[in-house]
């Protein structure tokens, strides 16, 4: 009973492209919107109908086929994949089978057990399908065809995953990847990444994979997790009482922590992919393939290298920086405002992230501009407010991107610099509170804070705290 | 002379010289309709009150001046697998009885650009998969030469309502011969133009790597100017080519001295009529006698163009016809339990029994295990076929052959044995396979009186020598009439 098992995954991982149109008509790929709004004869599957690929999307798939080490099929192709279901208007999705766009590419991961590379064995650019919805009050079923034709790309890992811990890195490695291009936003909640993950367990040592399943439904990094440890523990209990694994595709149900089987092998459709006859086959020249290469941006790796150099922030701060584009783009551009990136990065790294974690939200979700940010950070450099009022106008800036300098003058929250002034209201603190007085003399260092407190009461949080320190030592 | 006699061309020019009005030509080509297609159904749709309307309209573009072109005011029919806008289309099936397509098919919208009047939408072979038009859902339509005869297929109610003059000309696609087949038997001219030439957006698919949007007209002349008028680039149909030749008419001229004619001996072996040989070798006896120098060679491979076709063009339409399944239009079975009851229930129904082995066939070559030995097999040889004709079309100009192995058969005789009807077009299929342009041009009748078809094949993108030759050709004999318009054949 003592034998040792190891987890074997690859993942299939279809990211939404960022293309402002679909992949094969004009319709937009906006979010939202009335069911069957956005569409049109292609994308509905109206008799006649001809695809034309959307150059845009082809240009994504290379971006991240090159930032993924990837080999690239200069002459590809889109094949039909047929099956009847309702969500597909044509009864068939055209995707890649035969030549997809990349192949034979490798990501690098880092977990605690060092640095490795995940095999990727292809890219492919392919249709998402619309949406059914089932209406239980009229008791029937509604196809909402908005998605329909919505630009994916499938990346198809090599099984090079053993563990949970690695399918996140390489997850979270691709979502970097794809997000600094541009090409997504990469949202695993909100579906635009979604991850299926091939599974298998074998005794450690097994020159042969096992069987695998397939597990779908899987929306979140915590969902992955668990379901690998699910499906790890399952495949070695079979094993273990002598049964065997099932090739099968299972679906994942996060709430009961358990997956259930949707079809084994046997029933797998055949799908009869065919070269799509209406679709020309795409070929991609050196020239096109050099314009790609030469607008490829900064990846994270480059980035963080130049944040220590150029920045002289600390390795700690351009690791958290960097590790959303979106904050990333915040801090470079509200560094090129106001100089300060050491602040910048602080009022990122800490008031950001905590009020997007009380939220609920991802960096990706921030609203606010880099001006005000800018001019925030000025505000608090120069003194004109102290740190707990920085905070307060911090919050509303997070929340509604307020013009900083507008609402501390509307609110009159600037800090109380007037020495005259402050040093009449320190005398009276003084006068009122001899005891705290006694203390200070008599060696309990405490005191002055309390007398600061005071101060910063009596002034309704406006003082400038150094200032107020440093009168009252004079005082004293 | 009568308004439908004319050749679109000849009514157009009346029209704009005032001599006649749109209007009087549509009520004439209606009138038409209601007398002959009782008899020979060579429409599914007949749409008098639009054509009326829309007639008022050209009339007053033209007035205006706005409208100058060859075609303004002409009435033409439409085959019914081009979607017109909130019209009626069918494809001859059951599955889209109730279908009104939301966009009009772009070669349809080029020819109401040029000022067409569309008269309605003609019968053909259910999805254009048929050489007799008997596999439709709405009735045979019966040859204007010969009623007891088939007019070929799967465009015969395009060609039918051009013979009985039921529409001034039409609009035919042509996978495999669907346009030169129809037009050899109903003794009218058709042109398949060149792979990509014509858009097929809104064409409803059956073959989409083969289809081809074309005329049928009376003679070379019109078939030339509606060529013109119907092509185009179009962004919208990826495999649209771009063309800066399409003066189509600029070849009308008659003189074929030194042009160089290959006759392929593959196609005047066995299986072909002794009359419709002796009509063809004829016609080229005609083209000598002109001064085009004529040769023999082997074409080979025509032998493997048959199945190799029945193998790419059922597969892409096992896929282009799944759209088919009653859930977004078109026809639903009225009982069903669940989803894939539905599907199958109105599939069952909805398509008759050529679509659903074409379907059968389609499916079985595609599916796994089967692709390779079959539809992969079957594009090589399409590959080679091409091969073939490169070959010959570095050495002449056209190829000259029959349409078809026959004339037309009777109604009724066909469709108990598919596989000789797959025969039959023999003749047609290896210009699709080779995305090549043809013709047919009528080169006289047999001892039935059935009318016998020349078919002129070009090299890609060579529509103007076979508009040339067709033309050269034309000027020896004038436009024979069928019986069913000089009183008889009824």
């Amino acid at each position: 009973m003592s034998r040792q098992y190891e987890t074997v995954i690859g993942l299939e991982v279809h990211v939404e492209l960022a293309s402002k149109t679909k992949i094969f008509c004009g319709c937009s790929t906006e979010f939202g919107g009335a069911p069957n709004t956005h569409t049109c004869p292609v994308c509905t599957g109206m008799p006649g109908s001809l695809p034309v690929l959307n150059k845009q999307v082809v240009e994504y798939a290379l971006a991240v086929g090159l930032a993924t080490n990837c080999e690239i099929n200069q002459y590809c192709k889109f094949d039909r994949k047929n099956y009847f279901y309702p969500d597909n208007p044509q009864n068939y999705q055209i995707s890649q089978l035969y030549l997809p766009i990349c192949h034979d590419g490798f990501v690098e991961i880092e977990t605690g057990a060092g640095k490795k590379k995940v095999g990727i064995h292809e890219i492919h650019m392919e249709e998402d399908a619309g949406k059914l919805i089932h209406d239980e009050w009229e008791d029937c079923t509604l196809v909402d065809y908005n998605r329909s034709g919505v630009p994916l790309i499938e990346i198809v890992s090599e099984p090079d995953m053993r563990s949970a811990e690695e399918v996140n890195a390489y997850l979270d490695k691709l979502r970097l990847i794809i997000q600094y291009l541009g090409a997504s936003d990469c949202k695993l909640q909100e579906g635009s990444m979604r991850a299926d993950v091939n599974l298998s367990v074998r005794e450690v040592g097994a020159p042969e994979f096992g069987t695998r399943t397939e597990m779908k439904n899987l929306n979140s990094f915590k969902a992955i997790s668990r379901a690998i440890e699910g499906e790890r523990a399952r495949q070695i209990e079979l094993i273990e009482e002598g049964k065997s694994v099932i090739q099968e595709t299972r679906r994942w149900d996060d709430n009961k922590e358990y997956s259930y089987a949707m079809r084994s092998k046997e029933d797998a459709q055949d799908y009869r992919y065919f070269p799509d006859p209406d679709l020309v086959p795409v070929v991609i020249s050196d020239e096109w393939l050099d314009e790609i290469r030469a607008k490829q941006p900064e990846l994270r790796t480059e980035k963080l290298a130049r944040y220590e150099k150029d920045f002289g922030i600390p390795k700690y701060d351009a690791e958290i920086i960097t590790s959303s584009k979106k904050m990333a783009d915040m801090f470079e551009a509200t560094t090129a405002i106001c100089k300060n990136p050491k602040k910048v990065s602080n009022w990122l790294m800490v008031e950001t992230l905590r009020l997007l974690g009380e939220r609920g939200q991802s960096p990706e979700d921030i609203t606010f501009s880099p001006e005000n940010l800018a001019k925030l950070v000025d505000l608090a450099e120069s003194g004109t407010i102290n740190s707990s009022v920085a905070k307060e106008v911090f919050e509303q800036i997070f929340e509604k991107d307020i013009d900083p300098d507008a609402y501390v003058e509307e609110k009159g929250l600037k800090s109380v610099s007037d020495e005259g002034a402050l040093k009449a209201t320190i005398e009276e603190i003084i006068k009122a509170n001899p005891q705290s007085v006694e203390d200070y003399h008599n060696g309990k260092q405490k005191a002055i804070g309390f007398l600061v407190g005071q101060t910063m009461k009596a002034t309704q949080g406006k003082a400038n705290p150094g200032m107020v320190n440093k009168i009252l030592k004079e005082l004293l | 002379m009568n308004i439908m006699s004319m050749t679109a061309v000849e009514l157009g020019k009346k029209i704009k010289a005032k001599e006649i009005t749109v209007l009087e030509a549509v009520k004439a080509a209606i009138e038409q309709i209601e007398k002959l297609d009782g008899t020979y159904n060579c429409y599914v749709t007949v749409d008098k009150e639009g054509a009326l309307k829309r007639a008022e309209e050209v009339q007053k573009l033209i007035d205006e001046g706005s409208l100058t072109g060859p075609l303004a005011g002409v009435p033409v029919a439409i085959k019914d697998n081009m979607c017109t806008k909130d019209l009626l289309t069918t494809c001859s099936s059951k599955i889209l009885s109730n279908f009104k397509p939301t966009y009009t098919a772009e070669a349809v919208l080029n020819l109401e650009k040029a000022g067409a009047v569309i008269l309605g939408k003609t019968n053909m072979d259910e999805f254009a998969m048929g050489s007799t038009t008997e596999t439709s859902a709405y009735g045979v339509t019966r040859n204007p030469w010969n009623a007891e005869h088939v007019p070929g297929g799967s465009s015969g109610g395009s060609c039918a309502a051009v013979a009985a003059e039921e529409c001034s000309y039409a609009l035919g696609s042509d996978t495999g011969g669907s346009i030169r087949q129809p037009s050899s038997f109903c003794g009218v001219v058709g042109i398949k133009p060149t792979y990509g030439t014509v858009s097929r957006y809104g064409l409803i698919a059956y073959g989409s790597s083969l289809d081809q949007i074309g005329p049928i007209a009376k003679d070379v002349t019109d078939c030339a100017t509606i060529l013109e008028a119907i092509s185009s680039y179009d962004t919208k149909d990826s495999t649209s080519m771009k063309r800066d030749d399409l003066d189509f008419t600029s070849a009308l001229v008659d003189d074929v001295k030194g042009m160089k004619i290959g006759i392929p001996k593959d196609y005047f072996g066995e299986g072909l009529d002794e009359e419709v040989k002796e009509k063809v070798l004829a016609a080229v006896e005609v083209l000598k006698s002109k001064g085009a120098i004529v040769e023999e060679f082997d074409l080979s491979l025509v032998e493997y163009a048959i199945p190799a076709y029945y193998v790419i063009a059922s597969a892409e339409a096992s896929s282009n016809l799944s759209r088919f399944d009653g859930v977004k239009y078109g026809y639903r079975a009225a009982d069903y339990e669940g989803l894939h009851n539905m599907y199958k229930k109105t599939r069952s129904a909805g398509f008759g029994p050529e679509v659903k082995r074409r379907i059968m066939l389609g499916s079985f070559v595609l599916s796994s295990g089967y692709y390779d030995a079959y539809y992969l097999k079957a594009l090589r040889t399409k590959a080679l076929i091409k091969q073939a004709f490169d070959k010959a079309f570095a050495k002449y100009d056209v190829i000259l052959g029959p349409a078809a192995p026959t004339t037309a058969p009777e109604l009724g005789k066909s469709l108990s044995d598919p596989l000789k009807m797959y025969l039959g077009d023999i003749y047609t299929i290896s210009v699709n396979l080779a995305g090549l342009p043809g013709m047919s041009v009528p080169c006289g009748t047999d001892s039935k009186g059935l009318p016998v078809g020349l078919q002129i094949i070009g090299d890609c993108f060579k529509e103007k020598n076979v508009i040339r030759v067709g033309y050269a050709y034309e000027q020896s004999r004038g436009y024979e009439h069928s019986p069913a318009v000089m009183g008889g054949a009824q």
